[in-house]
Parts: C-alpha cells; sequence; structure tokens
C-alpha cells in the first residue's frame, strides 16, 4: 500500500516537474542559439511566456478530431514520463512514445492543408528513421543488464555509455529529430521556416497550439532523462552529459541546414543502424 | 494569462505591393545587429499562429481580397503595423489608377511606422509601442483580456481617414505614430 502511495507521488511530482525541465531546456536552448549567432537573445522563461500567451488567444481550429490528437498526443508523453521516472519496461515506453507521435501526425493529416499533410508525411517519415535506433537502443540495455526495465539502468555497476558507445552515437541523431533540429527539422520546427511554414502545427492556433507546446516540453524533458541514463551510475555526470548533448545539438543546428527526408533516411538506416548494430554484435560476442 | 501577450509578440510579414525595400529593412531586424527576438519576437510565416501583422506595401484591388484574409485567419487578439510610407497612404505609389492607397482603406490599423523605408530602430520602436497598446487599451483590459475582442476600432463605411475616430473610452493612439519625426523615429 505504502508502495503505491509513494509510486503515485513520484508521478504526480513528475507529470509537474518534467514540463517544467523541459520548458528551462528549451529557454536555454532559444539563449545559447542566440549567443552562437552573437544576439542577446530571449530570456529564459520566453517558452513560458509563449504558452500564456497562445492559452489567452483565441482558439481555432478546423475540427473537432484535430484537439483530440492533441490531447492524445499531450497525454502519451506524459504517461511515458511518468513510466519513465518509475523504471518502467522501456520497450513499453517506447510503445507509448511511438502512439503519441502517431497522435501527433493523425492530427496533422485530418485537416485539408496541403502544408500540415506534408509535415505529417515528413513526421512519418522521421519515425520510420528513429525507430529501429531505439528498439536497438533497448536491446542494446537488454544485453548489457539482462534486463528491459528502465530501473535497472541505475542499479547496474557500470555506466552504459561505456557498452553502448556507439549506440550513444546513433542516439545522438535520434535526439536531432526529437529536438526539431537542423538537418532534420523536416516536419516542423522552431523557427519559422518558409518552405514548410510550420508544418505539422500549421493549423493548431491559440490554446490548442499550446498543447503542443507543452507536450515538446515532456518529450524535451524525455529524451533529457534517457541521455543523462547513458551514466545513470552517477546523476550528476549524468545531466552533465546531457547538457552537453544539448548544447551539441544546437551547434549542428546553427551549422546545418535543413536537408530532404530521403536523405535523413538512407543516413540513418546506414549510419545511425550500423553504429547500433555494430555495438550489439560487439556486446553479443564480447 | 493574456499579460504574457507584451512578453512574446509573434509577428507575421504581408508584403501587399512593396518595393522590397520595407521588406529587407524588417528582416533586418531579426539579425544579430538589431536582434528582436530578446523581446521575444518570432517571425512565423503562418498567420493562424501570429499576433502582429505587419504589411509593407500599398493595396490595390487585386490584393485587397488576399490582405483581408489574412488578417481574417489571425485569432484575436491581434494588432497591425503598417510599414512605411506605402501602407500608409500608398506612397509614390498612390497615383497609381489601380492602388487604392494605404492599407486602412482594407483593415484597421493601430500602428503607423513612416519612413521610405523605415529605419531599423523605428521599425523595432513601432512593434514595441503595438505590444505595449495591448496593456494600456482599456477595452481590452475592462474585457479582461478577453480573446475574441478586436482591439481595433474600424471606422464606419465610408470613413477613409487614417487617422480613424477613436471609439468611446479608447485613446487615439494610432495618431500619435503618425507624428513621429521626419525619420520616423518616435521619442519614446
Amino acid at each position: 500500500m505504502m508502495a503505491t502511495l509513494t509510486q503515485l507521488l513520484i508521478a504526480l511530482v513528475a507529470v509537474i516537474v518534467a514540463p517544467v525541465v523541459g520548458a528551462l531546456l528549451q529557454g536555454f536552448d532559444r539563449k545559447v542559439n542566440a549567443r552562437m549567432q552573437s544576439r542577446i537573445g530571449p530570456p529564459l522563461l520566453q517558452p513560458v511566456y509563449d504558452v500564456l500567451k497562445l492559452l489567452g488567444k483565441e482558439g481555432v481550429i478546423l475540427n473537432r478530431t484535430q484537439v483530440l490528437y492533441a490531447w492524445l498526443h499531450l497525454s502519451f508523453l506524459m504517461l511515458a514520463t511518468i513510466l519513465m521516472v518509475l523504471g518502467q519496461d522501456m520497450v513499453m515506453i517506447i510503445l507509448v512514445v511511438a502512439v503519441s507521435t502517431i497522435a501527433l501526425i493523425l492530427g496533422g493529416m485530418c485537416v485539408r492543408s496541403p502544408y500540415s499533410r506534408i509535415g505529417s508525411h515528413r513526421e512519418i517519415m522521421q519515425m520510420l528513421s528513429y525507430e529501429p535506433i531505439l528498439v536497438l537502443l533497448v536491446i542494446g540495455i537488454f544485453l548489457t543488464n539482462g534486463s528491459f526495465m528502465a530501473r535497472d539502468i541505475a542499479l547496474a555497476g557500470k555506466p552504459l555509455l561505456l557498452t553502448l558507445p556507439l549506440v550513444f552515437i546513433a542516439f545522438l541523431f535520434v535526439t536531432a529529430i526529437k529536438l526539431k533540429k537542423s538537418p532534420f527539422d523536416l516536419a516542423t520546427s522552431h523557427h519559422g521556416h518558409q518552405e514548410l511554414i510550420k508544418g505539422i502545427t500549421i493549423e493548431y492556433a491559440g490554446p490548442y497550439l499550446a498543447i503542443l507546446e507543452v507536450a515538446h516540453w515532456y518529450e524535451t524533458a524525455l529524451v533529457f532523462i534517457v541521455l543523462a541514463a547513458f551514466w545513470a551510475t552517477n546523476w550528476f555526470i549524468g545531466i552533465l552529459l546531457a547538457i552537453i548533448v544539448f548544447v551539441i545539438e544546437i551547434l549542428f543546428d546553427n551549422l546545418s541546414a535543413r536537408l530532404t527526408y530521403q536523405w535523413m533516411l538512407s543516413s540513418m538506416w546506414s549510419v545511425g543502424l550500423g553504429l547500433a548494430v555494430t555495438n550489439l554484435i560487439w556486446l553479443y560476442w564480447k | 494569462m493574456l499579460g504574457c501577450i507584451d512578453r512574446s509578440p509573434w509577428v507575421v510579414h504581408y508584403n501587399c505591393n512593396s518595393c522590397n525595400g520595407c521588406d529587407i529593412e524588417f528582416l533586418a531586424c531579426l539579425t544579430p545587429l538589431y536582434d528582436l527576438e530578446r523581446f521575444g519576437v518570432v517571425h512565423v510565416g503562418n498567420p493562424k499562429h501570429a499576433d502582429i501583422l505587419v504589411v509593407t506595401g500599398s493595396v490595390n484591388h487585386r490584393n485587397a481580397r488576399v490582405l483581408k484574409n489574412v488578417y481574417d485567419q489571425m485569432p484575436g487578439p491581434k494588432m497591425v503595423v503598417a510599414m512605411g510610407a506605402c501602407s500608409a497612404t500608398g506612397g509614390i505609389f498612390a497615383d497609381c489608377y489601380n492602388v487604392l492607397g494605404g492599407i486602412e482603406k482594407v483593415i484597421p490599423v493601430d500602428v503607423w511606422i513612416p519612413g521610405c523605408p523605415p529605419k531599423p530602430e523605428a521599425i523595432i520602436d513601432g512593434l514595441v509601442k503595438a505590444v505595449q497598446m495591448w496593456n494600456a487599451n482599456p477595452a481590452f483590459q475592462s474585457q479582461g483580456g478577453a480573446a475574441r475582442v478586436s482591439l481595433t476600432y474600424r471606422p464606419p463605411a465610408g470613413a477613409s481617414q487614417p487617422a480613424a475616430p477613436a471609439a468611446p473610452g479608447i485613446p487615439a493612439q494610432p495618431q500619435q505614430n503618425k507624428e513621429g519625426g521626419p525619420d520616423g523615429r518616435q521619442s519614446s
């Protein structure tokens, strides 16, 4: 009984703390981005101001299903965060994140807007690119710890990064896709690209866009947790590692231009998958 | 909630019939030298995500409908900034056979930024003024920041002066911007 209550409490804290972490990370992102372009940049809490403003604005939607999909996207990401914090099955977490992304895709697909549909198509291509690597990551964790449970990562004596270095490099690409960074910001991006405008989120306005923004906070926090889990034996090093990865992602966002989905798919399936599979073969025969 | 609207004004930019001088100047404001993003300004390409519509160039018979459409797609509360001489009066194109004149012939305007093209400082000042009007507007405040309120007073049909009479209780703020210095800079 006590254990259940504790777990409920942890879940509650995770649901509240995760978006705060995600918002701060995005503020940090925009600030570092600005500094890299020798600008001053917006305040650290800018993502919070944006969402508070969006919540007060008039909501414009094309159909009610769109709103349902936005809520599904948010709630499944919340669920994934809870599962992650409670140290549940990694396979399940991947599945839940995939369902949330599918909800986003369906939300973009259920309107008759060409930009929204192209954005959804590209989001599908992105899923196709990174899902195999996520599955191989989980298999790698299983080969290392003998368990699919996320809580066993912290209990293992050795940091995951030392046994899965190549999978970690492949996961950096996944991070870039998940954080909507160049050269992978195909479906939508933080910057107002004129090519696809806002892609998959184009038909959401006001409070409905705020739902997607908050969902992206959860997504950012989730990616951050997974990155930190690569050095789960010491959380300080893990968090430092995750922050370094974030800065590297921002650097690459500034260095590179957006590329085509064909390029993304072929490079992810050759370089990304190649790295991950090599790592797994090495783990298997070790 | 909408107290934060002055901290994150998202701007959509529509080139009505402009010679591109204003557009280049506007985009220059987003560059590291002027850095509009430090005020939370984000240049979005989508009117559905925008709070402020920046229009450059004059209105003619062809693009009046498009401009109206862009304005109508923006969710409220929204602001319109007319940038440059053309969008205020029609500028040097005012006498053309196809030009209707300034954009207030089609949509209500909150802030005029004079100049041909306006200086980047004047553009930033205009955007900041537009943002401040949100908080200073009694109609907005009395509605508790109600989203569906149009903050802009629309002159009755027939009245086409840019200096539209203000609604009761709303100070005629747009007018003061027309009285800026010759270089378009406000005394702020």
